[in-house]
Formats: C-alpha cells, sequence, structure tokens
C-alpha cells in the first residue's frame, strides 16, 4: 500500500513538473508588485484593458495604473525594452502558448520609453 | 449612441457576471474596484482662436510640432496623415493673400459623428471630437463627411507609435486637440505652444473668464463655413 502511495506520488509530482515545465517562460521585465493579484491579473487582465480602453477613449478618465502603458512600463524586457519582440516576450510569451492573437501593439506602442531606456542605451 | 453602446457592453457583461457568480461564486471578479478620476467635463468646451494677422507665410512651426507630439511622419503625399496643415488662401479680386493652419474644427455638431456607422467617431463631453480606433473599421465615411477635409486614413502599418498617441493602419484619424495632454491636466496643445507668432489661443470656451473667451468677446471672429451650423470649436480672427 505504501509502496502504491509513494509510486502515485512519484507519477503525480513528475506530471506537476512536465506541466511545469511547458508552460511558457516570460521575460518578465521589471516585474516587481502587480496592480492587482497575478493569479487574477492571468486570468482576467483583458477585462481590465477593455474597461480601460472604454472609459479612456469615450470618457477621457486615464486611471494610469489599469493602462497598457503601464503594463508595458513593467514588463517590457529590460533586454530590448518591448513586450514583443521576441518569443519569450511577456504579452508574446503566453498569447503564443495560448493561441490567442493580440492585435494591441499594431497601434500601441509596445516598447518602455522612460529612463529604463535611456540606461540601457537606445 | 456611443454611450449607449458602451452601457449595451457594460449590461451584457455584468449580467454575464451574474450568471456565473450563480455558478461559480468567486471565479469572477472583474467589475469590482473602477477607479474614477476626472472626467472630460461638459463644463468645459476646448476650443481656439486663431489669429490669421500674426500667422507668417511660410512659417510652419505648429504643423512641425504637431507632427512630433504625435509622432507622425510630416510626409505630404495623399496617403500621408496630416492632422493640421498650412493652407494658402488668395482673395482674387483684391489679391488680398492669406496663410493660416487648418485642422479638424471640432464641431458641435460633426458630421463625421453622424455618418458614422459604428460609432467609432464620437464627441467628448468637452467637444473634442475623436475617432475610437478600436471600434472604426476603416469605411472612410466621415472622411467623406467632413466638410474641412480634416482626417486622415492610415494606409500602411506603423511602428513605434508615441505610447500616449496609438495610431494604427486601417483606421481613420485626425488632429485631437492633444488629448493626452489636456487629460494629464495640461492646457495647452503642442501647436499653440510651438507658434512663436502667438497666433494659435488656446482656451475652454465656456469658461467667461478665459482669455480666450474674452477675446472672442471683445474681437470679430469667424467660423469657416458657418453657413453649414456645425459650430466649430475653431474660430478665426481677420479671415
Ligand atoms: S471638422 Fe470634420 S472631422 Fe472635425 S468634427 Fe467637424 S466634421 Fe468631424
Ligand atoms: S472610417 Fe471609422 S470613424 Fe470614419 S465613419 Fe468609418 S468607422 Fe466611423
Amino acid at each position: 500500500m505504501k509502496l502504491l502511495a509513494s509510486l502515485l506520488l512519484c507519477l503525480f509530482v513528475s506530471v506537476a513538473w512536465a506541466a511545469e515545465g511547458d508552460t511558457p517562460k516570460l521575460d518578465i521585465g521589471k516585474g516587481g508588485q502587480c496592480v492587482r493579484d497575478p493569479q487574477w491579473m492571468r486570468k482576467n487582465h483583458m477585462h481590465l484593458l477593455m474597461h480601460q480602453r472604454d472609459e479612456t477613449v469615450r470618457k477621457g478618465n486615464r486611471i494610469e495604473q489599469d493602462g497598457l502603458k503601464n503594463c508595458v512600463e513593467c514588463h517590457a524586457s529590460l533586454s530590448d525594452n518591448s513586450v514583443i519582440a521576441r518569443d519569450d516576450s511577456f504579452c508574446v510569451g503566453c498569447h503564443r502558448y495560448a493561441a490567442v492573437k493580440i492585435d494591441c501593439f499594431e497601434c500601441h506602442a509596445s516598447k518602455r520609453r522612460t529612463a529604463l531606456v535611456m540606461k540601457d542605451g537606445k | 449612441m456611443s454611450d449607449l453602446n458602451t452601457q449595451r457592453r457594460q449590461f451584457l457583461k455584468t449580467s454575464l457576471g451574474a450568471a456565473a457568480v450563480a455558478i461559480a461564486p468567486g471565479m469572477l471578479l472583474f467589475d469590482t474596484a473602477h477607479g474614477k478620476a476626472e472626467a472630460g467635463s461638459s463644463k468645459v468646451r476646448w476650443g481656439m482662436l486663431i489669429d490669421t494677422a500674426q500667422c507668417k507665410d511660410g512659417c510652419n512651426d505648429c504643423v512641425t510640432a504637431c507632427n512630433k507630439e504625435n509622432g507622425l511622419s510630416g510626409g505630404t503625399a495623399a496617403t500621408d496623415s496630416q492632422w493640421i496643415r498650412k493652407i494658402e488662401l488668395k482673395d482674387i479680386r483684391s489679391g488680398r493673400e492669406l496663410s493660416l493652419p487648418m485642422m479638424c474644427q471640432h464641431c458641435e455638431e460633426p458630421p463625421c459623428v453622424d455618418v458614422c456607422p459604428t460609432a467609432a467617431s464620437f464627441k467628448r463631453a468637452d467637444g473634442i471630437v475623436l475617432v475610437d480606433r478600436h471600434r472604426c473599421i476603416g469605411c472612410r465615411y466621415c472622411m467623406m463627411a467632413c466638410p474641412y477635409k480634416a482626417r486622415s486614413f492610415v494606409h500602411e502599418p506603423l511602428q513605434d507609435q508615441k505610447p500616449d498617441v496609438p495610431r494604427g493602419k486601417g483606421t481613420v484619424e485626425s488632429c485631437t486637440l492633444c488629448v493626452h495632454r489636456l487629460d494629464k491636466g495640461q492646457q495647452n496643445t503642442a501647436c499653440a505652444e510651438a507658434c512663436k507668432n502667438k497666433a494659435i489661443l488656446f482656451g475652454n470656451l465656456n469658461d467667461e473668464n478665459s482669455e480666450i473667451a474674452q477675446k472672442i468677446r471683445s474681437v470679430a471672429s469667424v467660423q469657416v463655413r458657418a453657413d453649414l451650423q456645425l459650430n466649430p470649436g475653431i474660430r478665426y480672427q481677420g479671415l
């Protein structure tokens, strides 16, 4: 019985480990404290952005914190300042994995443009 | 119309939300914290007074400043976006010549908004007429309807847009009165700021103590094509 249990345990652990290995390894950029709980963000960031875009464009309420610009600010890579440039870039990495096409960056800036950029040269 | 549509979307979302909560409580956390920042308010009507006597022939500073502020290429081919342009006028009988900037006139009754099939063209509470590029389908009806030829269509994919000024292929765009500046609390547009001859005066037409409102009370100014009764927010002095 004990043997079975430990066998099962091994199986579960290895399965969990394999799943972990499968998920995209993202370049999270500057990272740090996100505007909501990260787990919640993984599931719901699109709702936040959708709400924010109507508020901003149509009503002029610019809640900087919840805007796409703020996402880019934290999550653009520290090496190329972009959220979409490489396969492991923050937005692209996950979206490719989930097979969800994003077209935000056909219009929106995908690069961080603050002092961080200057420091890294370019 | 436009507000109605956002409300409808909100309604669909929340009714969906209610259902989801019933099925799995705790699964649906969105629609909770909606912070309210300063909104574009209907107490304000942004506008400009352009003094044609001050606007110098050959000077292009406002156009250059606009291009820089909004990340436009500055090209003037038929397919390039131009949010503001200098036009030269000549009265054939008297020979009097004028040079002046022309851009979206931010009409109170904007025909571009009337004709837009998707409610992408809309007027904000503070009188600024914008295109919501999330909805624009690029049909260009608004370009046909605008009597001032103020709008441009983006024909090619763009790179390196300004973070404050998203722009993209397949949508229509025009002067936004530097709405990203105003929403941050700045009180001037890039073109007005750049004009060293002070030909462009920007401000709140509804505030009777503002410089622009005072000046409009004391000098003769006209609206271009006033006969169309669109009541544009841009007025010209000495036209
Ligand atoms: S000037 Fe043209 S684009 Fe601007 S609000 Fe009037 S009709 Fe619309
Ligand atoms: S081009 Fe876009 S903004 Fe203009 S009328 Fe068509 S959908 Fe509306």
